[in-house]
């Protein structure tokens, strides 16, 4: 590999570095300790907060998986990852400004804090916890694999060396630095993220002699190419449109995400989020997928899919620009495990530990004990990650559907149902998740749609049927 | 506590719901173009900038059409609400 590739990577990973480290030289001590070092202390302006939401949101999947499927079946995956553009607005226009002010009403740090305080159940605190800890801690270990093969196949030291270069550079600004170190380089990752677009984008137009040029030569080899249905003819509208639940509205029930509808300081950072949010989203999602479907005539006959964007990089880039492109997977990868590691970690220690087994832990003791388990979590995915499962779509898929499934109605039911109560809760998390994971299992894609469909569907049934059994619903007005 | 809700809440479930039917406009609009255009066989589609009509309305227009919508949403319709106090006395004064 030559250097000047690896120059603008080291940059940027040691840019991301020195500014976590900075940031946490802000965390504050004393009584809000928690706010701060899991929310930020609620203080997130409308840059930040867009930003944190799309580069969360953007993963490996986004510019190397997805790109690399829009290469094989051609722009009907570009309109597929288009689905993704109402994640831009909808989260936060649903959880709305509600959220916010009930999170601030009832001190909730947490997505279960919310949860906790709207049912009033032990069990949906446990059952949340749980399917947090195990889904994310999966989710984050593929991420964390992905992370370092980038490195590897970018810079060719041995894949050990490269997961650890990568894990010490998110580990220690995660530590120390909490949601605050997360969201501020996020906002960078994410930066770089639309940055990289742009590049490999107009390199790859350029190199293939403009798009009129490029989609005559995808129609000459396959006319299927440029139809919604795929090469292979197997899109159907069906497939493509249930993508709407799985990547588009669903992401409502993903904990990493609602988690910041609670963290902005004020209407107007919202209001301004969700413009620049839907930009962003839509550019990067249109952008790389449509490079990977020119990169096509580029590059013809590319075998492995998770090849195509690094290869196309180095193709149509001076090292140093395909330095920086390459840059923006890596950074996508890192903006979605820090905030999954500080996610679990809270789960742990806000959810559990705070919750049920100390609930007067002295201030000093829980400080100490959020880095120590931080640290814990992350060094132990980085383990995991060593001999890692090779499955890393399908993992990272399973976590996501699973999640969703689980979260999507207690979140949004509670908040806009007065009946829904604990027993509806637990239903809807029981139903969505057993169902995901039995359908995923035995019946994949059930009637031609994404998996996420039916367990959605059924989830929902579930917290109906479960409310109207008995249980009270909330004695309070703060819902 | 009174009775009666947060007088905030009224307005973010209106927003909610704005959000809502933007997403299922969205929806459509996508599709239609998508698969009403590019549903015909690919010898009759017609090009724009280099695009296939359906591709290029569906996913490009969208994209840019959808972006200012929600501009327009949030602009003309959201309204700005303090989030922090507790204060029921400004309940009647702001609606």
């Amino acid at each position: 590999m030559n250097w000047d590739v690896i120059l603008p990577l080291a940059f940027f990973l040691i840019l991301v570095f020195l500014v976590g480290i900075y940031t946490s030289r802000h965390i504050k001590s004393g009584p809000s300790f928690l706010q701060d070092y899991f929310l930020a202390g609620r203080e997130l302006g409308g840059f930040v907060l867009a930003m944190t939401m799309v580069a969360t949101y953007g993963s490996a999947s986004s510019f190397i998986g997805g790109p690399g499927a829009a290469y094989q079946l051609g722009l009907g995956w570009v309109l597929l990852a288009m689905a993704q553009l109402v994640t831009g607005y909808f989260t936060l226009a649903v959880l709305g400004k509600k959220f916010a002010i009930v999170a601030r009403k009832i001190n909730a740090v947490t997505l279960i804090d919310f949860l906790k305080a709207r049912y009033e159940s032990k069990w949906v605190v446990i059952l949340s916890a749980l399917s947090i800890v195990i889904f994310l801690f999966s989710a984050m270990a593929a991420q964390w694999v992905g992370g370092g093969r980038l490195i590897e196949s970018f810079t060719g030291v041995s894949y050990t060396t490269a997961l650890f270069i990568f894990s010490c550079s998110v580990l220690v600004y995660v530590i120390a630095g909490g949601f605050r170190a997360v969201v501020i380089t996020d906002a960078i990752q994410g930066v770089v993220m639309v940055i990289g677009t742009i590049i490999i984008l107009a390199g790859t137009i350029v190199a293939g002699g403009g798009i009129e040029n490029i989609m005559g030569e995808l129609r000459a080899e396959n006319p299927n190419l440029i139809s919604p249905f795929g090469s292979d003819e197997s899109l159907t509208p069906l497939f493509v449109s249930s993508f709407w639940i799985l990547v588009g509205v669903g992401v409502v029930g993903l904990p990493q995400i609602s988690v910041r509808a609670m963290s902005y300081r004020n209407s107007k950072a919202m209001h301004r989020a969700m413009i620049i949010g839907t930009f962003v989203v839509g550019f990067i999602m249109l952008g790389m997928h449509l490079a990977g479907v020119f990169g096509r005539v580029i590059l013809p006959g590319i075998e492995v899919p998770d090849k195509v964007m690094p290869l196309l990089a180095l193709e149509v880039l001076p090292g140093w620009l395909a330095g920086i492109v390459l840059a923006a997977p890596l950074a996508a990868v890192m903006s979605t495990v820090d905030s999954v590691l500080l996610l679990v970690s809270s789960a742990i220690i806000k959810d559990v530990y705070i919750n049920y087994i100390k609930p007067d832990a002295e201030e000093r003791f829980v400080k100490r004990l959020s880095f120590g388990i931080t640290a814990v979590v992350g060094l132990s995915v980085f383990a995991m990650a060593i001999n890692p499962p090779d499955l890393l779509i399908w993992l990272n898929l399973f976590a996501f559907g699973g999640l969703e499934a689980a979260f999507i109605w207690p979140i949004v039911m509670g908040l806009y149902w007065k009946r829904g109560n604990a027993n509806g809760a637990i239903a809807s998390i029981v139903v969505g998740v057993g169902s995901y994971m039995w359908l995923h299992l035995n019946y994949p894609n059930l009637w031609g749609m994404h998996t996420v469909v039916m367990p959605i569907a059924l989830s929902f049934f579930a917290y109906i049927v479960g409310s109207f059994t008995k249980g009270d619903s909330p004695q309070t007005n703060t819902f | 506590m009174k009775k009666g809700n947060d007088w905030r809440y009224r307005i973010s479930n209106k927003e909610a719901i704005m959000g809502t039917v933007l997403a299922i406009l969205n929806f459509i609009w996508w599709y239609a173009f998508a698969y009403g255009l590019g549903g015909q066989p690919v010898k009759e589609y017609t090009y724009i900038l280099g695009f296939p009509a359906w591709f290029f309305y569906s996913c490009i227009v969208g994209f840019i059409v959808f972006t200012i919508l929600v501009f327009i949403m949030v602009k003309f319709f959201f309204k700005e609400v303090p989030f922090d106090s507790d204060d029921n006395e400004g309940e009647g004064s702001s609606r």
